[in-house]
């Protein structure tokens, strides 16, 4: 999935000379965390967080606020350079950059121009989509030899009784190597018949896989 | 107590039927009907036969594309592909002839209760051939083709101003009556189910919550697969009082699935027959206190037709009609008429014994689980009540 697919085309930004005033007008007026901060090529100069406006700001525990503080220029709080990615990225490539920076908001620029804004919340967002979960369906968990083929026979059988899939995991199992799990959710209320094929076709399944019971 | 308390059976519920393997079988309601009646604790006057639902009323909730779908579904005129957009054709709802005719008259039974209740001074009503509570507006979906409640939900609120509590106490989420109320204030849905981490069809977290000016009016308390009775009445008790001291409804709708049991092939929850008797009972005593009585109880999953089902739902009518169990025995003449037919062993008590299933080694964890579903659903009305 490209980056451009999940991102938010309309960016709320402010140019660098905007005070820390209306930064906060604008986090508060659409429940944003961040804003870009723009030149007058659409380039992005900077980046201001939540938390840089709220070190920023006077503290809520005194009694005589300095509200001068919020009439600086954003220029002097921003972060830059910026970290920013290309609509064609991976946006496994943004679950790394937020990780390995520990950041959650990347602008997405093309021809050096903001063109969209992806932050932790739509990447957290499209992981549950990949999940699922938003279509009606039922899980269950198949263990397989880890070897070529066996996820085509496993959806043949799903497909032949006419039972949609909303999604595939498959992830190595953790006891044994030699071993895979294929956890798929499946369209379908009653997905017993299913089960009761699959086992009969030697496939071990592991569902509901719950420490301690058998299945 | 006695209620005027009406019963919605026609023998042509069985007409929604997919084909002979499917594990949806309405002769779960004739086998309830029958046993009620050898019981004795269903008489002729009390049975009203349910309407057809006009294609006006299925539409208040679904989309007019979907009902000739539907219908064109039953007179073999539909392709494949778009039978499977509309949710059509698939394992689950399989087509089968004249199906929105068979579907309406679920929907006009559920109706006619609703009719029942508040036309023609019945107390409760009861229409064990509904309860149809995945459908979606424009899709089938969970062996659900027309959603009944959702229909009638919407016919209260032509005829009448009531704020309407529904209750869902099958094992799989309500999602949709859920969903077409998700925005609506004066519709409060809660539903106890088990947890969609395996379970179809998914949905029911606690923090799905309404939106809009519906925010505060969905609740759900998903419960840990191997849940007993225990745990789940407690669940079930507390959430019950507690939303409707805090929505005050003028009426109940009750989803009645039986598909907690532990006998029962789709789930994997651990309830007994204690649970199916605690449910109505409380249900009951709550439209009492806040809607005069007015009460409407539907069927919905249930997936042993034999053994649990007709227990079930036989309990749900005899609390709606003299609010009391039954106890001890099953007539005779039922289990010697039905045994013959059953796959297994028919059992004679209306209880469950001891032992039905093994014992569950992680019950403290689970009942603990199940506590925090229960407090984080109910923490919107517990904050409520500490600002206030």
């Amino acid at each position: 999935m490209l980056v451009e697919e999940i991102m938010k085309k309309d960016v709320i930004t402010l140019e660098p000379h905007h005070t820390i005033k209306q930064a906060l007008e604008l986090l508060n007026k659409y429940h944003i965390r961040h804003i870009p901060i723009v030149n007058e090529h659409h380039s992005v100069v900077g980046i201001i967080s939540d938390r840089d406006i709220r070190d920023a700001a006077p503290s809520t525990l005194e009694k005589n606020q300095n509200q001068e503080t919020l009439n600086h220029q954003v220029s002097s709080i921003m972060t830059s350079p910026v970290i920013t990615v290309h609509p064609l990225d991976f946006i496994e490539e943004i679950a790394s950059i937020f990780y390995e920076h520990e950041i959650a908001c990347v602008p997405v620029t093309k021809d050096n121009q903001i063109v969209g804004i992806v932050t932790e919340k739509d990447l957290l967002y499209t992981l549950i989509q990949l999940t699922g979960i938003h279509e009606q369906s039922s899980q269950i968990e198949i263990k397989v030899p880890n070897k070529v083929g066996m996820l085509p026979e496993i959806t043949q059988i799903i497909g032949e009784r006419k039972i949609n899939i909303s999604s595939v995991f498959i992830y190595p199992y953790d006891q044994d190597r030699t071993q895979k799990i294929i956890v798929l959710r499946i369209q379908t209320m009653n997905p017993m018949p299913l089960i009761d094929q699959l086992k009969n076709r030697g496939y071990e399944v592991l569902w509901p896989n719950i420490p301690g019971l058998s299945p | 107590m006695i209620c005027h308390s009406a019963f919605v059976y026609s023998n042509d519920f069985n007409q929604y039927k997919f084909r002979e393997d499917h594990p949806f079988d309405q002769l779960r309601v004739t086998l309830t009907y029958e046993l009620l009646k050898s019981a004795g604790t269903l008489t002729d006057d009390q049975v009203i036969p349910p309407r057809m639902a006009t294609d006006e009323e299925i539409k208040t909730v679904h989309h007019p594309n979907y009902v000739d779908a539907v219908k064109r579904a039953g007179i073999n005129q539909l392709t494949e592909s778009e039978a499977l957009e509309y949710g059509i054709g698939t394992e689950d709802t399989p087509i089968f002839p004249k199906m929105h005719e068979a579907a309406s008259l679920l929907v006009g039974g559920t109706l006619s209760a609703v009719d029942a209740v508040l036309k023609n001074g019945f107390k409760h009503a009861v229409n064990l051939g509904g309860g149809l509570h995945h459908g979606f507006v424009r899709k089938a979906s969970g062996f659900c083709v027309y959603n009944d409640a959702a229909i009638a939900i919407k016919y209260i609120r032509e005829l009448t101003d009531y704020k309407v509590l529904y209750i869902d106490t099958d094992a799989h989420h309500g999602d949709g009556v859920q969903w077409i109320f998700y925005d609506d204030p004066n519709v409060c849905t809660l539903s106890i189910h088990e947890t969609g981490r395996y379970l179809f069809p998914g949905t029911g977290t606690t923090n799905e919550r309404g939106r809009l000016d519906g925010y505060g009016y969905s609740f759900n308390i998903p419960l840990d697969a191997f849940t007993e009775d225990e745990s789940f009445l407690e669940v079930y008790k507390r959430s019950i009082k507690e939303i409707a001291e805090y929505f005050k409804p003028d009426i109940i709708i009750t989803q009645n699935g039986a598909d907690a049991h532990a006998y029962d092939p789709l789930t994997h929850l651990c309830s007994t027959m204690e649970t199916y008797e605690i449910i109505p009972k409380l249900a009951h005593e709550i439209a009492h206190t806040y809607c005069d009585g007015r009460w409407i109880a539907l069927g919905g999953g249930g997936y042993d037709m034999w053994r649990v089902v007709p227990r079930a739902w036989g309990q749900v009518w005899n609390i709606a009609a003299k609010s009391e169990i039954l106890t001890g025995d099953l007539p005779q003449d039922w289990l010697k008429k039905w045994q013959e037919k059953s796959p297994v062993t028919l059992p004679n008590q209306w209880q469950d014994t001891d032992g039905i299933y093994k014992e569950i080694p992680r019950k403290p964890e689970i009942t603990e689980k199940n506590r925090l579903s229960l407090e984080k659903s109910l923490q919107f009305i517990t904050n409520q009540q500490k600002y206030m």
